[in-house]
C-alpha cells in the first residue's frame, strides 16, 4: 500500500504551521492564503481541522477537467493526484467539483493542489505535535479502531 | 526588504484619512520591530507629556520581522502607546493570528492617530482600507464584537478589538484579538477606546519573504530540535503555565492576600492538575498561537453550577491574581473572573491585584462596607467575580477598581498597599523571592512586569535562558551580588525578543541564543554582530524607552518597589525573613547602564548607541 497524508484531529493545536511550510515550499514565501493545506479553527470548541487533498481514488477534479490536466500517479511510493500546469487553462471546473475545497485557483491563472511534495511532505516535516503523518493508511485505520475500542472499554468500566 | 514587508499604514481618525508610507529601513535595522520599532516612532512623533487618553496620543500596532514567517511562534504583534495607567511607555505584546494577518495584508505596522467623532472600526483587506461606523458594536463584549465583524467582513479576517472596559476607559483595559488573546498590560485598550476605535479587522493574502530561504528553513529545523526541552514540551504543553502555581508556592513566592505572604494554603486547589480538569476535549488538548509548537493555551468549560460558563484560560498569572492574591481557592471563581476579563477586555493581572489591594484596605479598615457596597473579605470568590464585572462597567465601587491599585490605595490614604511598580500591578511572583527579579520589577520601563525581564527563570526556575546567563555561580536568588549585571543583560536580550515578533515563551525552552539570532539573521539578511551586537541593539531600544519615560516626567524615584517589599520580611516559607535590598543594587545597575545617579542616560552612552536625544 502506498503512503498517504493522515490527519490526526486529536493532536492538532491550530498553530497553522503546516500552512507556512506548504506555502514556503511551493512559492518561496510564507503565505497561508497560498497554502494547499488549510486549518479551520473553531476556537470556542477547541477544535482545529487541517483540510487537505485526500488524493481520491476517483478524483472528481480530474473527471471534470476538460483538458485532461489532472491525473493520478505514483510518486516515490505515494499515490498522488497531480495537476499539469502546461495543460491547465484555468477554467476552475475542478474547484467546483472538489467537495473539500482542496484545489484552488491562483493569481497565476492556474489551479494548484497538494502534490505531497514529491513524496516528502513539508507540512509533515514541520508538524511538531504530529497531527500530520505520512504513512500507510490501512495500518492507521487499524490503530484508530483499537484506540476507539479502548475508549469504549474504559467507558464501560466507568459505568 | 525581506522579513519586513516595508509598509506602514497611517490612520488619522480625526480626519477619517488613511495613507500608506514606506517603512524607514534605517529604523527597522536599529529598532527591529514590535516593541523597539514602536517606541522609535512613538518617541519621534508624540509630545511625551501628552495626556494618554487625549487625541494627541498615538496607538501603534506593530509586528516584528519574524511575524508571519516560519520562525517558531512568530505570530506576535505589539501595541505601543503612552500608558494611561502608568504615564510611562506601554508595549503590550499579543499572540493569536492577528499579527501575522496584518503582515500578510502588507503592513509592518499601523499608526493610529487622533480621535473619531463617533465609534468606528477599521477594515483592512490588503490594499483596501475602510473606516467603518461601529455604533452598533459599541457596548458589545469582545466575542460578540468579533463575530459581528466577521459576518460583516470576511470569515477569514482576524479581529483585534476592545470590550466595554476599553470603551469605559478602564485604566487597565486591554486589546483582545482572536477572542482569547490579549495585548494585556498598561491599559492599551483604554487608549483605543479614547479614540472611539472599537476594532481593527484585517485580511491579508500576500506573502512574507526571507533573505536566505534555505538557511532559514534549516534554522527553523534547528530551533525545533533545540526546543524539545522536557519541561517545555511536556509540562507546559500539558498544563500550560497553570503548573507553576504549586511550584511558586513551594519556593514561597506565590503572592497571597495582596502579597502579605508567599505561601498560600489553597495552592493545590488552583494548581495545574485541577485546572486541566476543566479543559475542553480532555486534559491534553491545548491551543496554539500562530506557528507555535508549544501550544500553551487552553479552552476550558465549567459544565454547571453557579459559575457555569466557557472561554479561554486561565494561565498562571490569572490564577495568582484572582486566586492566591485575593486568597481565593475556588478554581471556578478564578476561571470565571478570567472569562469576564476576556469578554470585557481587561488585564487579568491588574484587575486581580487591584481587587486584592481593595481587600487588604478592607481588612485593615481603611475601606468600609459603605464604600464598597458589600463586605470584601479575602477568599470571597463571589465578591471577586462581582467586582470584575463592575470594574469593566465602572458601576458603583467598580469605578474605583477601574482606576488601578495605586490610585485606589492613594485615595484611601495608603498608597503603600498598592503592589505595583510605576503604578503597574505586579505579576504573580513576590519580589522578595529573588533579588535580581525584584530589581527587574523596579527598573522595568513599563513598570511591574515579569516578561520584560525573566530573571526569575535563572533565579528560581534554574533555566539557563539560552545560555546568555548561566545558572549557578552567584545566582543564589537571595543574594544581591552580580544581580545588576544579570538584570541588565536579560533586559537587553528580552527587548530583542519582544521586538522580533517571536514569542518570548518559546525562547525559554531553547538552550542556545544563537538559535534565535540565526533565525533573525537568515530571515532579515542583516548581520547583528553575534550576541554582543544583538544585546547592543536591545540596549539601544531599552535606552530610548528610558528617555521616553524621563521626558514623560518619570524619575529615578519611580525605579522603586512598595514599602512592604523593602521593609516587611517575608513571614514564612523558604524565603522567610527576606526583604529586597534595592539600595544595594540600584547604584550598580545605573552605573552598568551608563546612567547618572539620577538614572539619566549619559551623553556618552547615547552617542555609543547612536541615539540623538
Amino acid at each position: 500500500m502506498s503512503k498517504a497524508l493522515i490527519v490526526n484531529l486529536d493532536k492538532c493545536t491550530g498553530c497553522r504551521y503546516c500552512e507556512l511550510a506548504c506555502s514556503f515550499a511551493h512559492h518561496g514565501e510564507y503565505n497561508p492564503a497560498k497554502s494547499n493545506i488549510q486549518v479551520s479553527v473553531f476556537t470556542e470548541d477547541a477544535f482545529y481541522v487541517p483540510m487537505v487533498c485526500t488524493q481520491c481514488d476517483r478524483p472528481f477534479c480530474g473527471e471534470v477537467c476538460p483538458t485532461g490536466a489532472i491525473s493520478a500517479d505514483e510518486v516515490n511510493g505515494a499515490y498522488v493526484v497531480l495537476v499539469d500546469p502546461e495543460k491547465c487553462v484555468g477554467c476552475k471546473m475542478c474547484t467546483m467539483a472538489c467537495p473539500f475545497g482542496a484545489i484552488t485557483y491562483q493569481s497565476s491563472g492556474k489551479v494548484q493542489k497538494c502534490d505531497l511534495c514529491g513524496g516528502k511532505p513539508e507540512c509533515v516535516e514541520f508538524c511538531v505535535p504530529n497531527a500530520l503523518e505520512f504513512k500507510d493508511p490501512e495500518l492507521t485505520n487499524v490503530r484508530k479502531s483499537r484506540a476507539y475500542a479502548k475508549k469504549i472499554y474504559h467507558q464501560k468500566e466507568e459505568d | 526588504m525581506n522579513a519586513w514587508v516595508g509598509k506602514i499604514l497611517r490612520v488619522n481618525l480625526t480626519k477619517g484619512a488613511t495613507s500608506v508610507e514606506e517603512l524607514n529601513e534605517e529604523f527597522a535595522r536599529d529598532y527591529i520591530g514590535g516593541r523597539g520599532l514602536g517606541v522609535k516612532y512613538l518617541y519621534d512623533e508624540i509630545d511625551h507629556k501628552v495626556d494618554p487618553l487625549s487625541p494627541g496620543n498615538k496607538l501603534i500596532m506593530v509586528t516584528g520581522p519574524m511575524t508571519g514567517t516560519g520562525a517558531l511562534a512568530g505570530g506576535r504583534y505589539t501595541a505601543v502607546t503612552k500608558s494611561p495607567l502608568t504615564g510611562a511607555i506601554a508595549n503590550s505584546n499579543s499572540g493569536g493570528y492577528f499579527g501575522a494577518e496584518l503582515k500578510y495584508a502588507g503592513y509592518d505596522m499601523i499608526i493610529l492617530e487622533g480621535k473619531a467623532k463617533t465609534p468606528v472600526y477599521l477594515w483592512i483587506e490588503n490594499d483596501s482600507i475602510e473606516i467603518r461606523k461601529a455604533k452598533h458594536l459599541w457596548g458589545m463584549e469582545t466575542q460578540q464584537t468579533t463575530e459581528t465583524i466577521l459576518s460583516e467582513t470576511d470569515v477569514e479576517a482576524k479581529v483585534a478589538c476592545i470590550g466595554p472596559a476599553g470603551e469605559n476607559l478602564v485604566k487597565f483595559a486591554c486589546i483582545m484579538n482572536d477572542n482569547g488573546r490579549a495585548a494585556g498590560r498598561s491599559g492599551v485598550g483604554a487608549v483605543m477606546g479614547s479614540k472611539n476605535l472599537k476594532a481593527v479587522a484585517v485580511r491579508g493574502t500576500q506573502g512574507v519573504t526571507v533573505a536566505d530561504p534555505e538557511g532559514f528553513r534549516a534554522a527553523v529545523l534547528d530551533a525545533i530540535k533545540e526546543f524539545h526541552d522536557p519541561y517545555m514540551s511536556e509540562v507546559l504543553a500539558q498544563y500550560g503555565t497553570s503548573d507553576v502555581v504549586e511550584f511558586s508556592n513551594e519556593v514561597g513566592l506565590l503572592p497571597t492576600r495582596n502579597y502579605q505572604t508567599g505561601v498560600f494554603e489553597g495552592a493545590s486547589k488552583i494548581g495545574g492538575a485541577v485546572i486541566a480538569q476543566y479543559n475542553l476535549r480532555g486534559a491534553n488538548k491545548t491551543k496554539a498561537c500562530f506557528g507555535c509548537p508549544l501550544a500553551c493555551g487552553r479552552v476550558t468549560r465549567i459544565a454547571d453550577g453557579e459559575f457555569k460558563g466557557a472561554g479561554e484560560g486561565p494561565e498562571y498569572e490569572t490564577l495568582g491574581a484572582f486566586g492566591s492574591a485575593c486568597g481565593v481557592d475556588n478554581p471556578e471563581a478564578v476561571i470565571t473572573a478570567n472569562y469576564i476579563c476576556n469578554r470585557m477586555g481587561m488585564d487579568t493581572i491588574s484587575t486581580g491585584v487591584t481587587i486584592a489591594c481593595a481587600m487588604e484596605l478592607f481588612e485593615k479598615g481603611f475601606l468600609t462596607e459603605k464604600n464598597v457596597g458589600r463586605e470584601l473579605a479575602f477568599g470571597d470568590g463571589k465578591a471577586v467575580v462581582e467586582l470584575v464585572e463592575k470594574a469593566a462597567r465602572r458601576e458603583g465601587f467598580g469605578n474605583e477598581i477601574a482606576e488601578g491599585s495605586y490610585r485606589l490605595a492613594t485615595k484611601y490614604g495608603h498608597p503603600e498597599l498598592s503592589m505595583s511598580a510605576k503604578k503597574l500591578e505586579f505579576p504573580s511572583y513576590d519580589p522578595r523571592g529573588g533579588q535580581g527579579f525584584a530589581l527587574a520589577y523596579a527598573t522595568s520601563n513599563r513598570g511591574g512586569c515579569h516578561i520584560r525581564n525573566e530573571v526569575h527563570c535563572v533565579e528560581f526556575f534554574g533555566i539557563d535562558l539560552m545560555g546568555i546567563v548561566k545558572t549557578g555561580d552567584n545566582l543564589d536568588r537571595f543574594t544581591t551580588k552580580g544581580k545588576p549585571a544579570v538584570a541588565k543583560k536579560i533586559q537587553d536580550f528580552y527587548t530583542m525578543i519582544d521586538s522580533s515578533g517571536i514569542c518570548n515563551f518559546i525562547i525559554i525552552g531553547s538552550p542556545d541564543a544563537n538559535v534565535f539570532i540565526n533565525l533573525m539573521e537568515k530571515g532579515t539578511g542583516l548581520d547583528f554582530g553575534g550576541l554582543d551586537g544583538f544585546l547592543k541593539t536591545g540596549e539601544r531600544i531599552y535606552n530610548l524607552e528610558r528617555l521616553f519615560n524621563l521626558k514623560a516626567g518619570l524619575t529615578a524615584k519611580d525605579d522603586n518597589l512598595p514599602k512592604r517589599m523593602l521593609t516587611e520580611p517575608m513571614p514564612e516559607g523558604p524565603g522567610k525573613g527576606v526583604v529586597v535590598h534595592l539600595d544595594k543594587m540600584l547604584p550598580e545597575y545605573y552605573k552598568l547602564r551608563g546612567w547618572s545617579v539620577k538614572g539619566i542616560p549619559s551623553a556618552k552612552k547615547l552617542a555609543e548607541l547612536g541615539i540623538s536625544n
